[in-house]
């Protein structure tokens, strides 16, 4: 299943957020967004996950999802959105227990997610009692327990400190190559987009429209080896950043 | 080059702490036993006239009284009845309701400008309607609690609901869970620990609207042994009425506490 986005164009009341966004999700790639803050990339995010209708446009699925997805369009948050309530088995179990799923067979796919993600042996535990890294893998886990189609990813590693982050990106592309999933994948750091991207679109500041897509045509497994060319990479897109971030940070919020 | 005096060495001076109460767990039984203490001497030795305030060995004898003559569990039975009948009825509609104005806008606009409208009034100010309504006997107390507990639990349930975070429920949403499901698993607890310290300050509403009533019309009940005492100027079971009453409040403090404990083990 691909995804297509068709002209999609959004505003919040007389606000322009986003303006005649274009582009394809492919199957098996990974699409980063980058671009200034207040751009609309998290909102773009959630039209694609159908939690907000756009104004104009729309958002179409091409060709239908494999069967045995439970949600196809499925989320990660910045903000991990785990219940403070529920264990880490519980968390996961939470997007299960709706679906028609006998109970070993729902525990067999936990069971199986948490071993993915390395979290074996956290099952039991609280989300207090995690860093944020292991809530971050939680919430990855209780994302391929329904076997997404496309993960959404919002900021997933923003809130993480930069060891942290180093580490779950590995772990990702180390997901990615075992099983290559489709992803869509919101950001402003540079360094995970030339890490995870096949596709990097590159928004202008508010309202957001797209401002350059660029190919990254390298494979995600070999990327740690190639610096010199992810730095360029970097450096390209840093440039066509500048002035947007720039102009974006001198705006007034409520202009 | 000339030797440089040497500096002087000082230390930092500490200016940080304060401001973090800690438990200190012997202090509240000393001061309680250090007040009972100077109170009973204080009547032994005459400082303190019996008429004005008896000796708590006097309080106590007084309830001793009551216990051997077989009233206290008449008293106790009928007010904890009226008590549990008022709490529970006024907590499960108040529930109800607060759940409908958190989750739907027009059950919302309907309710709160009416909570809003009633909350104030003192529902003992109400009683005599209630007796014309209810009658003199059980209904009419009951009544009065259920009011009294009701609306702090509507505004304790819907309040909660508004502060359960939104990313959450939206989490939900995003991975296609049933409303029924984003309400049982999400909305109610994430809502619960508003909704247990509504708990708490209804708790006290009944006990305290418990005794109003009892004291205009009742035979029986913490109240109404209390209203007697007075009346008789026996100011020792008055004080043995009014110390049951402080150890029902704790009761009820201490039932909450632990369902509290239970319910939000999460949290610590």
């Amino acid at each position: 299943m691909d995804l297509h986005l068709s002209h999609v164009a959004h505003r919040y009341g007389a606000l322009e957020v986003l303006d005649d966004i274009d582009f394809t999700i492919p199957q098996g790639h990974i699409v980063c967004i980058i671009g200034p803050s207040g751009c609309g990339k998290s909102t773009l995010l959630r039209l694609i996950g159908g939690l907000e209708q756009p104004t104009r446009g729309a958002v179409l699925q091409i060709g239908e999802p494999p069967a045995d997805s439970r949600n196809p369009l499925t989320f990660i948050f910045q903000d991990f959105a785990l219940l403070p309530w529920r264990s880490v088995h519980g968390n996961v179990s939470l997007v299960l227990e709706d679906q028609a799923l006998a109970p070993p067979a729902r525990e067999a796919i936990i069971e199986d997610v948490l071993q993915r993600t390395k979290l074996g042996d956290f099952r039991d535990a609280f989300p207090r009692q995690l860093s944020g890294g292991m809530k971050q893998r939680v919430a990855i886990a209780r994302a391929l327990s329904v076997n997404p189609a496309c993960l959404l990813m919002d900021e997933p590693l923003a809130a993480l400190d930069s060891q942290t982050r180093e580490l779950l990106m590995d772990d990702l592309v180390e997901l990615w190559s075992r099983e290559p999933f489709t992803a869509c994948y919101v950001t402003h750091n540079l360094a995970e987009a030339v890490r995870l991207g096949h596709r990097v679109i590159v928004l202008s500041r508010r309202p957001g429209r797209i401002r350059e897509v660029v190919e990254i045509d390298l494979p995600l497994a070999g990327r740690m080896a190639q610096r010199a060319e992810l730095e360029a990479l970097q450096d390209r897109l840093w440039r066509l950043m500048r002035e947007e971030a720039l102009a974006a940070d001198l705006e007034l919020a409520d202009a | 080059m000339p030797e440089a005096a040497p500096l002087k060495e000082r230390q930092v001076a500490f200016r940080g702490g304060g401001f973090a109460p800690r438990p200190v767990g012997f202090v509240g039984p000393i001061v309680f036993v250090g007040l009972l203490l100077f109170w009973e001497v204080g009547s032994r030795l005459g400082w303190i006239s019996a008429l004005i305030l008896p000796a708590p060995s006097a309080a106590l004898a007084a309830l001793r009284d009551l216990f051997d003559s077989g009233l206290l569990f008449k008293h106790l039975g009928a007010s904890l009845q009226r008590l549990l009948l008022g709490w529970c009825l006024g907590t499960l509609a108040g529930v109800a309701i607060g759940l409908a104005a958190g989750l739907f806008s027009l059950a919302r606009a309907g309710v709160v400008p009416l909570v809003s409208a009633i909350f104030p009034i003192p529902k003992i100010a109400l009683l005599p309607l209630f007796i014309i309504w209810f009658g003199i006997g059980e209904e009419s107390k009951i009544a009065t609690i259920f009011f009294g507990v009701f609306f702090p639990t509507v505004i304790a349930v819907y309040g909660g609901i508004d502060n359960v975070d939104r990313s959450l429920i939206r989490m939900g949403q995003s991975f296609g869970l049933r409303w029924t499901s984003i309400v049982r698993k999400i909305v109610l607890p994430g809502a619960l620990p508003a909704i247990l310290s509504g708990f708490r300050i209804t708790a006290s509403i009944a006990i305290i609207l418990l005794v109003a009533a009892e004291m205009i019309a009742a035979e029986f009940g913490v109240g109404a042994y209390i209203l007697m005492a007075g009346n008789l100027m026996a100011t020792d079971q008055l004080i043995a009425g009014v110390t049951l009453l402080s150890l029902l409040g704790l009761t009820v403090g201490w039932l909450i506490g632990r369902a509290e404990r239970f319910l939000l083990r999460w949290r610590s």
